[in-house]
């Protein structure tokens, strides 16, 4: 029931975090799009659960937890960041190049 | 003859003691004076025994004691075996006999020297090794004691190293007895393929079945073979190192580089005298090559005016000569003249050593810096050194072949068997006409040295003069033995003409009894005899009186003062030039080949250019590729990462 919308919604949702991870510059607006993305993967879940069973609704639990964790460890990085370059702005932090 | 084991061994001992002694006590002389010269002189009296028994036992074959299992691998099965036969019985007469006279004489000679015991050490050792070259009962054990009297020649010939000249000679015989070596070893590979053996009982008994007389197989055996004998007893083309070995201590020039160890070659012929007979074209390499050496050498003999040099072209000469009687199917002849040899050269180079060792100690005591080894620096030694003056007169008339003295009979009988063998193939006249040339230049050249030498007035110095004096009795000694023998020694083959038994020629025919009947020896009439005789002792006389009529002595100038040489005089002063031919033809082009295309060419463009830089190169340049995908731009990364998981998708759901 409602299975193919939510896939749908849960799809664009899904790529408009891919497009912003890939697009934007600002590292706390990437972040975002990667929350985005995750709940688009909560949503489907979701949706499945309803026909497959409890096991996709427990999942999701998962994810949140994590993502609340990931969350805590992004930001703090962010942070450091930006009191080390005075920025967020990824074209800036290239110190990875070999 | 249970105890021949004894005779190799006692030199060995001698070799670890002083070895010893020259690592831990280098001063203790006395010691080594004793061990040096006793393990040779006990050796010698070994050797009496052993070949006391053999002449006892009559036996037809020789005795072979094997004493372990040296190299057993698949069908090759070589074990260190010792032969006893007629010819190593004669072979380790002159080693052990002539060593010991030398060894004596070093005592004296080398008694100031500081690496005393170094000296006997490596004198020892030669021993050692050169009774195992004429013992071993295989070529393999053969050889090893080929390759040691090699080195140990390499060793004494360098022995005063801290001068780039003697060091520099020692590594000229080395490498040009490499050359030979390589024939002897590849000669040992080809008789293995064809009988399946390398000892020498079992190669001989199946050499008259297994090779057609005449073919391929037994012509490239004994020309490489032959190859071996040139590179040690320094034939042409590889004669060119033994003069430059005069850079040694005169005793050892005398043992290594005259008595002995040169004289190997001849041995080996005579040893494979049953392969040789059944290859005349080599049979006839090896007297065309011993001709014409021989008489070569005798032409620098005339021009040298260093005294050790005169004798060490002599030397080249006389082994050309035994070269022509082994190639000639005389094998008895050659091993006589190998015998008489020894006596009367090892007598000069000794007698030459007590003309240095006398000039040495004048220049010496004035601290001059003249050389002492030139002739034009001595004459009217006669008065200073009367004993070696009377000995190498001796010597002198030895090799120059007037009767009786011992040169004459071998010198003789080898000449004798050329001209026999000219009547069925004539080239033989032509062998015999070059040893009949290098006789008159032997008798004239040696005429020469003792003129220049002993007479005349003298020119060594005013203040040297009263310094010169006799040796003392160590070494004069040796000389008069070896003068008894260059006096006697022909009668150990007096031939039948004169009313000889020809004792050597029987006593060696169990040894040359399979090459005789494959080619019996040319006979010619005793008128024809009598008539070569004559000739070669008129030859021999022209030579000497001639030198005596157009050298003038008193004319002569001390070396510093002496003028340049011209024309043809000049030429044979620088040896016709062979050095340099040599240096020109290999070994320019050889150091240019190395430097040029194996050194800059492979190693360092090839190997250290393409391989190891070159490898290097190309991990850097995949390096920096991959190095260009790192932009070090985060988003750039997330591109790749969605492109990469988009493509993995795409994978899992086809």
């Amino acid at each position: 029931m409602l299975l193919g919308p939510s896939l749908a919604v849960a799809a664009v949702l899904f790529v408009i975090g891919v497009l912003g991870v890939l697009i934007r510059r600002n590292a706390i607006i990437i972040f975002m799009c990667v929350e985005l993305m995750l709940n688009a993967v909560n949503l489907t879940f979701i949706a499945f659960a309803q026909s497959l069973g409890v096991g996709g609704q427990i999942f999701v639990f998962f994810v949140m937890a994590v993502a609340a964790a990931e969350a805590a460890v992004g930001l703090a990085i962010v942070l450091a960041i930006y009191r080390h370059k005075e920025t967020v702005d990824l074209r800036n932090i290239n110190i990875l190049k070999g | 003859m249970q105890l021949v084991w004894l005779v190799p061994l006692l030199p060995l001992l001698g070799f670890v003691l002083n070895g010893t002694i020259a690592l831990t006590r280098p001063q203790a002389k006395t010691a080594v004076s004793l061990i040096g010269p006793g393990v040779l002189l006990a050796a010698f009296g070994v050797a009496i025994a052993v070949v006391k028994d053999l002449a006892a036992a009559h036996s037809g074959t020789p005795a072979v004691f094997t004493y372990w299992d040296w190299i057993p691998v698949g069908a090759l099965h070589i074990s260190a075996a010792l032969q006893v036969d007629p010819l190593s019985a004669v072979m380790i007469l002159i080693v052990t006999g002539v060593g010991s006279l030398i060894h004596l004489f070093s005592v004296g000679y080398m008694r100031s020297d500081e690496g005393y015991a170094r000296y006997f050490a490596y004198l020892n050792l030669f021993v050692f090794f050169m009774l195992v070259l004429v013992l071993g009962a295989s070529f393999p054990v053969m050889f090893v004691g080929w390759e040691g009297v090699g080195l140990c020649s390499y060793l004494l010939i360098g022995f005063w190293f801290d001068v780039t000249a003697n060091a520099d000679a020692g590594k000229k015989a080395f490498i040009m007895n490499r050359i030979g070596d390589f024939g002897f070893l590849a000669a040992m590979f080809l008789i293995f393929q064809a009988t399946g053996s390398l000892d020498f009982t079992s190669v001989f008994s199946a050499a008259p079945s297994t090779f057609a007389p005449g073919s391929g197989t037994v012509t490239a055996i004994t020309l490489f073979l032959f190859l071996g004998c040139a590179g040690k007893s320094a034939q042409i083309p590889l004669y060119t190192w033994l003069p430059d070995a005069m850079a040694g201590p005169t005793p050892v020039s005398a043992l290594i580089h005259a008595a002995t160890m040169v004289t190997a070659g001849v041995y080996l012929v005579a040893r494979t005298n049953l392969l040789f007979a059944l290859s005349p074209v080599s049979s006839a390499v090896v007297a065309g090559v011993g001709a014409l050496t021989a008489l070569f050498a005798a032409t620098i003999a005339l021009k040298q005016w260093d005294i050790k040099k005169v004798l060490a072209y002599s030397t080249v000469s006389q082994l050309g000569y035994m070269f022509v009687g082994v190639g000639t199917g005389a094998y008895a002849a050659g091993v006589f003249h190998l015998a008489t040899h020894a006596f009367f050269k090892a007598l000069l180079f000794l007698g030459s050593g007590s003309v240095i060792h006398a000039m040495h100690g004048a220049y010496h005591h004035t601290h001059a810096h003249d050389d002492a080894q030139d002739m034009r620096n001595m004459g009217g030694l006669r008065k200073y050194l009367p004993w070696t003056w009377a000995l190498m007169w001796i010597a002198t008339l030895a090799i120059a072949g007037i009767p009786p003295f011992a040169g004459f009979f071998s010198k003789d009988e080898i000449l004798g068997a050329a001209f026999a063998r000219g009547g069925a193939q004539p080239i033989w006249y032509v062998f015999w006409a070059f040893g009949l040339i290098a006789a008159l230049l032997t008798a004239f050249y040696m005429t020469r040295m003792m003129l220049y030498t002993f007479h005349g007035p003298n020119r060594t110095g005013e203040k040297e003069r009263e310094h010169l004096h006799e040796a003392p009795w160590v070494m004069t000694g040796p000389l008069v033995v070896l003068g008894i023998l260059s006096l006697a020694g022909g009668v150990l083959n007096l031939p039948a003409l004169i009313g000889g038994n020809s004792w050597l020629e029987h006593w060696l025919e169990p040894v040359t009894a399979g090459s005789a009947s494959l080619l019996p020896a040319a006979e010619v009439s005793q008128s024809t005899e009598w008539a070569l005789l004559a000739v070669a002792v008129a030859i021999a006389l022209t030579g000497i009186i001639g030198a005596i009529q157009l050298l003038k002595p008193a004319a002569l100038v001390p070396a510093r003062q002496a003028p340049a040489e011209h024309g043809l005089g000049k030429v044979l002063a620088n040896k016709w030039y062979v050095d340099e031919l040599y240096d020109a033809v290999v070994v320019k082009p050889l150091g240019w080949l190395s430097r040029v295309v194996l050194w800059r060419g492979v190693d360092q463009g090839l190997i250290d250019g393409a391989g190891v830089n070159g490898s290097a190169a190309v991990s850097r340049a995949l390096g920096w590729v991959g190095s260009k995908l790192q932009t070090g731009e985060v988003g750039f990364y997330v591109v790749l990462f969605v492109l990469g998981v988009a493509l993995v998708l795409r994978a899992a759901i086809r």
